[in-house]
């Protein structure tokens, strides 16, 4: 019996590139990861955005509206949904000028218990150093 | 002898992360190490059979053949990913898996490295 950790360090754009997109998605399939393994055995993912990639949990996206696909947004709430740890750096939340009241912080609405931690970097590269395997994005 | 498995997002025209990730495939499988390489987002393309070699595009088909052959490289591409693409099974080629995403964090399992190529 082992648990790999694996963090997502989110760092592209929302929309611009299917990055950010992939890096949730990716990370939501470690719920489903054990039929490939042995009894026991678990990959846990957790997802962390840093520099531009903060842009990704703004809350409020307006994906289906305009592009006709489902928002980042509802990918980060079932990443919370699930349990899995999502952190956002602080200081570059800061350089944008963007204030936690606009940023996905729960996913109370579809019953997650959950959320988002607006961490300073330095707790960022704990988790790195903590991680079996870092996956950038 | 390790394993590393390679996970890229880039597409096969139009980046050449994935000439670095074949390359750098050959190189360990050459040492003696087992690679996976996962395919997902436009990185399916590399999947797609009948590929034509131009001067001026990247042309991987054949070195991934070579690399098959060794019995030491397995290659895999996200399944949705390819769908959505209009590609499928049928149309990928020979040797080349089909699975969805949770057989990549699977892969990374006993992988000794991973080394993911998430960007462009």
């Amino acid at each position: 019996m082992a648990t790999r950790k694996l963090l997502f360090v989110i760092r592209a754009l929302p929309y611009k590139t299917e990055a950010s997109r992939l890096a949730l998605t990716h990370a939501i399939s470690s719920q489903s990861v054990e039929i490939y393994l042995k009894d026991g055995d678990l990959v846990e993912a957790s997802v962390a955005f840093i520099g531009d990639g903060v842009m990704n949990c703004l809350k409020n996206q307006q994906a289906m509206k305009h592009y006709g696909i489902t928002s980042i947004e509802g990918h980060m709430k079932n990443t919370l949904l699930l349990d899995m740890k999502v952190m956002v750096c602080k200081e570059d939340l800061d350089r944008f000028g963007i204030r936690e009241e606009a940023l996905l912080m729960d996913a109370g609405d579809i019953g997650g218990e959950t959320n988002t931690q607006i961490v300073p970097y330095s707790e960022i590269q704990k988790e790195m150093q903590s991680v079996d395997h870092l996956l950038f994005c | 002898m390790g394993k590393l498995t390679i996970g890229c997002f880039s597409s096969l025209v139009g980046s050449l992360s994935l000439d670095f990730a074949v390359k750098l495939s050959d190189a360990a499988v050459k040492k003696g190490h087992s690679v996976d390489l996962w395919l997902s987002g436009n990185a399916t393309t590399l999947a797609k059979k009948g590929q034509k070699a131009f001067k001026d595009y990247s042309h991987l088909a054949k070195p991934l053949q070579e690399l098959l052959a060794t019995g030491k490289f397995r290659i895999t591409a996200c399944e949705a990913c390819s769908a959505a693409r209009g590609f499928h099974k049928e149309d990928i080629m020979e040797d080349v898996k089909s699975h969805s995403m949770d057989w990549y964090l699977a892969s990374t399992f006993e992988a000794d490295r991973v080394l993911h190529i998430g960007g462009d």
